[in-house]
Order: structure tokens, then C-alpha cells, then sequence
């Protein structure tokens, strides 16, 4: 074995790969610990504190609604990035349509957007007193403090997820393999089902994953567009926030934790599903 | 600066990739060390050099223990394989960049730069990036990067490995005239024979993190230590061959070799062999094939034994050899290699 | 890669949803955002240029650039931990890195908040030293300080693991020690990953809102940010100053974004 090649990372060198702790690493470990560690125990411990009463708040009847309705919200949102999310990626990679560019700079545009500031836009535009919105409202669709506002948040603040796994597996893929399906007759929709859709749907999965994750942990856009109404469009993350407001922080802390331990387990859960997904294809 | 290496080993996880290596350089040599990939000859290099770190043995530069010094403190020129050049200086920020962390005077560095560039034929590249430059300009900056702060050491890791063929050669002859130039001890490492055999004064065999052999280039090429040496550094044939009564025997052929009887392995290179005309012989001509300047011809010994040998394209050796012409066999040089021994390596 | 146009009719209606979608979910809204402000600009100046407005500005640019030092200055020393060291608990702290983005802001508030309040576990110690963190500056710096941790250090980490540790070698070689070594070899080689990762670490201060809110109280002309008061302006129905800083904060954003997305780019 050679000693080493260009660019890798080599273990057990003399220099300057060490092996061990240096103080540099230390301080770092310990700054990570205090600012990440420290809340989030504060959060446990507090809601292990309450003992039963955990339970208790996060069986208590708008505490559970928040959850239901932030886990349904979420996984609505996930599903529709799943759909779209794959058109836009195709889109990017595989059509030559003008715009391409734009479609592209657009994709990125949430991530610089503050949170809150999209919650507000979509106040602006989808509001009640706006022409859009009180025509919307004619019809019966209320959409800004209400359910649809939510998840039209959710799908704003994640709209990059799916898109940017989805594109360079999509690129990757090998074309050859489409023309081969195809010419042996099989039709369109059949080849990109057989062919196409197997070799990203881990990556699909992969986004949704992660769109469901970040949408769970949703704040800033929903306190701006759902109206928080208890019970119909009051989200977990926002009860979480009355708790501590109305000086109930052991209950926040319970529903806190609860959040918390489902985005830890989402991690592995992606993982799995992923593999599963990724294994069916090899 | 004289090199010593004292029972030298190093392992990475699966297994030793340095095996006890001990080793020693005279002052002002320019030795190879040669061997296929993965022989362990980067690792001893870069253990010299204070890069890696050996798990046992000792390293002596110039009658002086070295084990714990940081590279840093070694005062060894290194040029690794591909460039490494500091992509965001420019050519002479990069060649005095040695210089300048030792905070030698502006000045200074300022001329040693440029008698660096004079020397390496670098004029009028000094504000050039990296990037800009080929590969061979690239590699004439590493090594004058290298030799900035004067070392009495410089250790070449396969430095003319990414650069093409012809550009090899230059700088393969560029280096031999360097290092008689400039008072200084060389270790270079290469898989390429030629360029070993080209330009050392001696060359190490490595093996599977161990020197196989050490000597002169004209030692190794016509006392090859093992089976393996006289494979890897030429054309060879290698044959089965019997040792009866201090001759050995490959089928018909015969050449007097001084061992016990019993089974062996018999090396001949390609152009220790003489084939001419003769019926009936011992052998016949399967196919001549012209290769440049040289002509090899394959022949099948009576008994079914197949070898080659090359002749340059006018020798009177090849007159009347065609496909199927019964010829004759002189080995003018060869080694054997008991059946034993070579199990037991 | 096979390119072509939608051929089938299918395809077409694919694209057209694709372009519904995104204008109805972002273009539209943006766009309404800046005709609400340029409708009436004088409105929008004038709310902005009161005391609280530039007060909020200026504690998030003062709370941004904070974070940019210290999250800085740790992300290059942990992307490059994370890289180059090999210690036990290095898969831990990785995942600790990345603990800030899958935690929602409300928790992040909440949870320094029963550290730090004046019921929390450190309210004792932190009374005692005449401290106060929660529902002041410190609390907004703290808050501000996870949700931007692991920009940078993610960045580094990319670039570092790409660079690899030739250069260094050479360096040591060369007679450089362990501190030039850094301010001259590897500082260079990685600068990209830290412009970006820093602009990103601003861009995310920036616009942090729920951890800010909740620890920091949004107290007028104390703790209020510009995401506080954007959400205080639209609660009290200010309407247009809470809309005039939103566009302020999407577009210092947007321009930050795109300003390194095209350096680094290239």
C-alpha cells in the first residue's frame, strides 16, 4: 500500500493529520457541547422533570391537535414536493426549454428569504383584505389563516429539497439505458416508470425526508400565515410558543420534546427508507 | 548528508507496508528506490522526510538520531508526485515560500529566486500562476520550490510520473545534471526501471515494504539477487530448467551453472541470447516481430519451452530467420534460482 | 444527457404545472411583496425610519455580525477538526453540528430560555453574577449563535475534505511551522469555503426569528430585531413598515446569496 495519495485523508500521520485531540479540536468539541448540548438537555430534562404530566400535556387536547396537524401539514407538503419537486428537477436537467436559468435562481430563492418574511409575502398576496385573496374567498377557499396557508408556507420554505437531490441523480443517469427500454418497444410512460423512476426514487425519498423534517420544525412562515387559531390552524411549533408565553414552560418543554425525538429519529428513518428503496433497484 | 534507516517498520491497519527495512546512503549519492505499486518505497521516503512516523526502527541524517524531529526540522527537500504546488501563490511565491517562512531577508529571497528560476529555466514565468503553467514547468517549480532553502537532502516522490514521456526524459537527464551540480544527496522513488537504471548511481529493490536488493545499476542488471529483481528490471525469459552434474539443462539447451542437482528456475534476459541459423538445432522460429529499432524473435525450444530474444534491427544474427527456421541457442549470460528457495520467499 | 423539448402533450401539461406552481408558491408572492412596497415607497421610508425600525436594524446587524466572528472563527477550526482529526466522539460532535438545522426555533428559544430564565436552571448563578441573558441583547446573540452554527463549519468541511493535506506536507517540508503553516497554506486553500459559509451564517441571522422571539422577548428598542418587528408592525397593523423591512431583509438576503453563489461558481 502506498503511503498516500493527493487528496486523501490519511489517518496516523506524523503531520498534519493527527491522530488524537489537539486543543483546537477540544475547544471546538466544547463550544459545540454547551451551545448545541445545553438546550436541547435543558428541554429534556425540564420535560423529564414534569414526570407523567409530560404525558399529560401532550395528550391534552390542543397539544395533540398542534401535533396532528403539524405532522399531517408536513407530510402533505413532503408528498407534494415529492411530485413536483421530481418536475422541476426534470425540468432543470432534461428539458431545453427557455428559462431554465430562472427556474433554477427561483429554486434557490427561499433559502434566502427569511422565514417570517415568507409567511408574510403570503399574507401580502393571499391575505384577506388582497384582491386575490378576498376573490379566493368568494369562492370558499380561504387560504392565508387557515389550513391551505400552512402548507403553502411549508411548501415555500422546503421548495429546494427535492429539487437539488433529485438533479444530479437525474443527471447522472445514463440515457442509454432509456433508449435501450425504448427500443425494445416499451412505450413512455412505461420506460421512465421502469427505467427512470427506480434509479431516483431514493433520492425522492431522500428530499420528502427532508422536506417532512424542516416542515415539522416550521415556525417563522406558519406564525405569520396561519392566524394560530387553537385547534384549526395552530401548529405544534407555535403551541410550543403560547406555552412558554402563557408561563407554562413545562409543558412546552413536553411537546418540545416530542418534536425533538421525532426529527432525531427522522435521520435514521431516511436512512432506512432509502436504502430500501436504493437496495430494490441494484 | 548520509541517510541511515535502522530496522525500519511501519503498518497501516491491514499489514506492514514498511518490514524491517534498513538502509544506508553516502553523501552525495543519488540512489532509486525501485519497485511496483503498493512496495512500501513512498512510505519510506516520507518517513525519512518526517511525514510519517515510523512504529519501529531508527532514522539517522548525517550520524544524527531524527525520530522525533518534526519535518520541519529535518531540513529535507521533498517533491511529491504531483506538483503540490500553492495554487494561490505565483511562481516565485511559490519557489520562496521555504525562504520566507525561515524570515529570511526580503532581499535574499528576492535573489535566490531568481537564481533558482536562471537554473530551472523558469526566466520570465515568475508571475505566472499554477494553473497556467504545464506540466513540466510545473514540476521544474516543485523541485526548485524544493531546493530553495538548500537542502542537503532532497527526496523525489515519482516526481516524473505525471508528466509525458518525452518531457520525462529531459527532466530525468535535467536532475542527473542538477545533482552533480549542487552538493547534495538524492532519493528518488520510481516503478520505472529506466528511469532508475538512467540516472542512479545506486538502486534499491523494494518489495512488499522490504529491499529485496541494493547495488549499482550494472550489479543489478547482471546479478539479479531473486526471480523477482530479474523479472521486474527487464524482458525476460523465464524458464524451467534441471541442474545435472553442474550444468543445467532447459530442454536441449545447456549452459554450465555451478549448483547441486534438483529442479529450477532458469532467467535469461531477452538480449543475453543468440539464435542463428542451424539444422537441425534445438529450436524453431514461431515469429519475428519488428519493435523500432529492435527485432524480437520467439522461438520454441525442443520440448516445448517458449523464448525470446532481441536483436537491434541489423544484426547479422537475424540473416535467414523466418517463421519456421530451425535454429540454434547461445545464452551468453544467466541465473537460476532453485525450486526450493523460490518457495520458501 | 438526453435534452429535448416536451413532445407529448402530458409533458406539456407537466411544465405548465411546474410554472403554476412556482409562481403561485414564490414568484407571485414576492412579487406582490415588492409592488405593496412600490406602491407606496414614501410610506414604507417613512415607517422604517423611525427610532424602533432603525433600532431593530441595528441590533440585527450588530447580532449578524457577532455571529459571523465567533461562528466564523469556529467554523474554520471545526470544519477542519471534523476533516483532519480522528478523536473519539468525532461522530458525535458531527451530529451535533447538525443538530441546529433539524431542531425547530421555538425549542431552540425555549430551551435556552429554561437554561438561562429567571426559573432556569442557571437563573441562580446567572442572578448572582448580575447577568441577564433571556428577554436581553445576550439572549438574541446566544439564540442567533445555534441557528447559525453549522453553516460555516459545513462549508469548510466540504472544501477541506476536497483540498486534502498535500500542501501542508509540503509546507512542513519547507520548514514552515504549524501556525504559518495555517495563516499561509491552509487559510488560502479553504478561503472559499469560509466566504461562503459566513454569508450564509449572516443571511440565516438575518432572518431568525422564532429562537430571537422567544428568548429575546421582542422588547421594543431593546431586543427587537428586524424579524420582530416585522412580525410586531403586521400584528399592530403597521402594515406598511412591517412589509418595507420584509423586502429590506429579503433582498440584503437575496443580494448576499447570489453575490457568493456567483463567486463561488466560478
Amino acid at each position: 500500500m502506498r503511503g498516500s495519495r493527493p487528496g486523501s485523508i490519511r489517518q496516523n500521520s506524523a503531520l498534519p493529520v493527527h491522530a488524537g485531540a489537539p486543543a483546537s479540536v477540544r475547544l471546538f468539541g466544547c463550544w459545540v457541547a454547551l451551545l448545541v448540548g445545553g438546550p436541547i438537555l435543558a428541554v429534556l430534562l425540564r420535560s423529564a422533570m414534569e414526570g407523567m404530566g409530560a404525558f399529560r400535556a401532550i395528550g391534552s387536547a390542543s397539544a395533540s391537535d398542534a401535533i396532528f396537524l403539524s405532522l399531517w401539514t408536513s407530510a402533505l407538503a413532503a408528498a407534494i414536493h415529492a411530485a413536483m419537486g421530481t418536475a422541476i428537477a426534470w425540468w432543470l436537467v432534461r428539458w431545453a426549454l427557455p428559462g431554465r436559468a430562472w427556474i433554477s435562481r427561483v429554486v434557490d430563492l427561499p433559502l434566502a428569504v427569511p422565514t417570517l418574511v415568507a409567511g408574510v409575502v403570503l399574507v401580502g398576496l393571499y391575505g384577506p383584505q388582497t384582491l386575490v385573496g378576498s376573490s379566493l374567498a368568494g369562492l370558499g377557499l380561504h387560504i392565508a389563516f387557515a389550513r391551505p396557508g400552512i402548507v403553502l408556507a411549508l411548501l415555500f420554505v422546503t421548495l429546494p429539497f427535492v429539487v437539488r437531490a433529485v438533479e444530479p441523480v437525474l443527471r447522472e443517469l445514463d440515457p442509454a439505458e432509456e433508449e435501450a427500454a425504448s427500443s425494445l418497444g416499451a412505450g413512455r410512460w412505461r420506460t421512465w416508470r421502469t427505467v427512470v423512476l427506480p434509479a431516483i426514487l431514493p433520492a425522492i425519498a431522500a428530499g420528502s425526508v427532508q422536506t417532512f423534517g424542516r416542515s415539522l420544525a416550521e415556525f417563522g412562515s406558519i406564525a405569520a400565515v396561519s392566524g394560530n387559531l387553537p385547534g384549526k390552524t395552530l401548529t405544534a411549533s407555535v403551541y410550543v410558543l403560547g406555552e412558554v408565553e402563557a408561563g407554562h414552560p413545562g409543558d412546552a418543554a413536553a411537546v418540545s420534546a416530542l418534536l425533538l425525538l421525532l426529527a432525531l429519529a427522522l435521520n435514521p428513518l431516511g436512512g432506512v427508507l432509502v436504502r430500501f428503496l436504493g437496495g430494490r433497484r441494484g | 548528508m548520509s541517510i541511515r534507516l535502522d530496522r525500519v517498520s511501519r503498518s497501516f491497519g491491514a499489514g506492514p507496508v514498511v518490514d524491517d527495512v534498513s538502509l544506508a546512503v553516502q553523501a552525495g549519492e543519488l540512489v532509486c528506490l525501485l519497485g511496483p505499486s503498493g512496495g512500501g518505497k513512498s512510505t519510506i521516503l516520507r518517513i525519512i522526510a518526517g511525514l510519517e512516523r515510523a512504529d519501529a526502527g531508527e532514522v539517522w541524517l548525517e550520524g544524527q538520531r531524527v525520530d522525533h524531529l518534526h519535518a520541519r526540522d529535518r531540513d529535507v527537500g521533498f517533491v511529491f508526485q504531483h506538483y503540490a504546488l500553492f495554487r494561490h501563490l505565483d511562481v516565485a511565491g511559490n519557489i520562496g515560500f521555504g525562504l520566507s517562512v525561515r524570515r529570511r531577508p526580503p532581499d535574499f529571497i528576492r535573489a535566490r529566486v531568481a537564481e533558482l528560476l536562471e537554473l530551472m529555466g523558469l526566466g520570465g514565468l515568475e508571475r505566472r500562476f499554477p494553473a497556467s503553467l504545464s506540466g513540466g514547468q510545473r514540476q521544474r517549480v516543485a523541485l526548485a520550490r524544493a531546493l530553495a532553502p538548500a537542502p542537503k537532502l532532497l527526496l523525489l516522490d515519482e516526481p516524473f510520473s505525471a508528466v509525458d514521456a518525452q518531457v520525462r526524459q529531459e527532466l530525468r537527464q535535467w536532475l542527473r545534471r542538477l545533482h552533480d551540480d549542487v552538493p547534495i544527496t538524492s532519493i528518488l522513488v520510481t516503478h520505472d526501471q529506466d528511469e532508475a537504471f538512467a540516472i542512479a548511481d545506486r538502486v534499491f529493490i523494494c518489495r512488499n515494504g522490504r529491499i529485496e536488493q541494493a547495488g549499482t545499476p550494472v550489479e543489478i542488471l547482471d546479478e539479479p539477487a531473486s526471480e523477482f529483481v530479474a523479472q521486474f528490471i527487464g524482458d525476460v525469459n523465464l524458464l524451467d530448467g534441471v541442474v545435472r552434474d553442474g550444468t543445467v539443462w532447459v530442454g536441449p539447451l545447456g549452459m554450465a551453472w555451478p549448483a547441486r542437482d534438483g529442479a529450477c528456475r532458469v532467467v535469461i534476459r531477452s538480449y543475453d541470447l543468440k539464435f542463428w541459423c542451424m539444422n537441425p538445432g534445438i529450436a524453431s522460429v514461431a515469429r519475428i516481430l519488428p519493435m523500432g529499432d529492435r527485432v524480437r524473435v520467439e522461438a520454441i525450444l525442443d520440448g516445448g519451452q517458449a523464448l525470446f530474444a532481441q536483436f537491434p534491427r541489423r544484426s547479422s544474427l537475424l540473416l535467414g530467420l523466418e517463421k519456421g527456421t530451425r535454429i540454434g541457442v547461445e545464452v551468453t549470460h544467466a541465473r537460476c534460482w532453485p525450486i526450493q528457495a523460490r518457495v520458501s520467499t | 444527457m438526453a435534452e429535448a423539448r416536451p413532445t407529448h402533450g402530458v409533458e406539456w401539461a407537466i411544465a405548465g404545472a411546474v410554472v403554476s406552481f412556482l409562481g403561485l408558491v414564490v414568484v407571485l408572492p414576492l412579487i406582490s411583496l415588492v409592488a405593496t412596497v412600490g406602491r407606496a415607497p414614501w410610506e414604507a421610508v417613512a415607517g422604517l425610519s423611525t427610532g424602533e425600525a432603525v433600532n431593530a436594524l441595528g441590533l440585527s446587524a450588530a447580532v449578524a455580525a457577532i455571529a459571523l466572528a465567533v461562528n466564523g472563527v469556529f467554523g474554520v477550526v471545526g470544519g477542519l477538526a471534523l476533516v483532519r482529526h480522528r478523536f473519539p466522539g468525532r461522530r458525535l460532535l458531527d451530529w451535533l453540528v447538525d443538530l441546529p438545522l433539524a431542531v425547530s426555533p421555538v425549542m431552540t428559544g425555549l430551551g435556552f430560555l429554561l437554561l438561562f430564565g429567571r426559573t432556569g436552571f442557571l437563573g441562580p448563578v446567572l442572578e448572582r453574577l448580575d447577568v441577564q441573558v433571556a428577554f436581553a441583547v445576550p439572549g438574541a446573540i446566544v439564540a442567533t449563535l445555534f441557528v447559525t452554527l453549522p453553516f460555516t463549519v459545513r462549508e469548510v468541511a466540504l472544501v477541506a475534505e476536497e483540498v486534502g493535506t498535500v500542501e501542508e506536507e509540503v509546507a512542513a517540508t519547507l520548514g514552515a511551522t504549524a501556525a504559518q503553516s495555517f495563516w499561509r497554506v491552509t487559510l488560502p486553500k479553504i478561503r472559499h469555503g469560509v466566504v461562503l459559509g459566513v454569508t450564509l451564517t449572516v443571511a440565516r441571522a438575518l432572518g431568525e426569528f422564532g429562537a430571537v422571539l422567544v428568548l429575546g422577548g421582542a422588547i421594543t428598542n431593546r431586543t427587537m430585531t428586524a424579524t420582530t418587528y416585522i412580525h410586531a408592525a403586521i400584528e399592530g397593523r403597521q402594515t406598511s413598515a412591517g412589509f418595507g423591512m420584509a423586502l429590506v431583509l429579503a433582498a440584503t438576503s437575496v443580494l448576499l446569496m447570489s453575490a457568493v453563489q456567483r463567486r463561488t461558481s466560478r
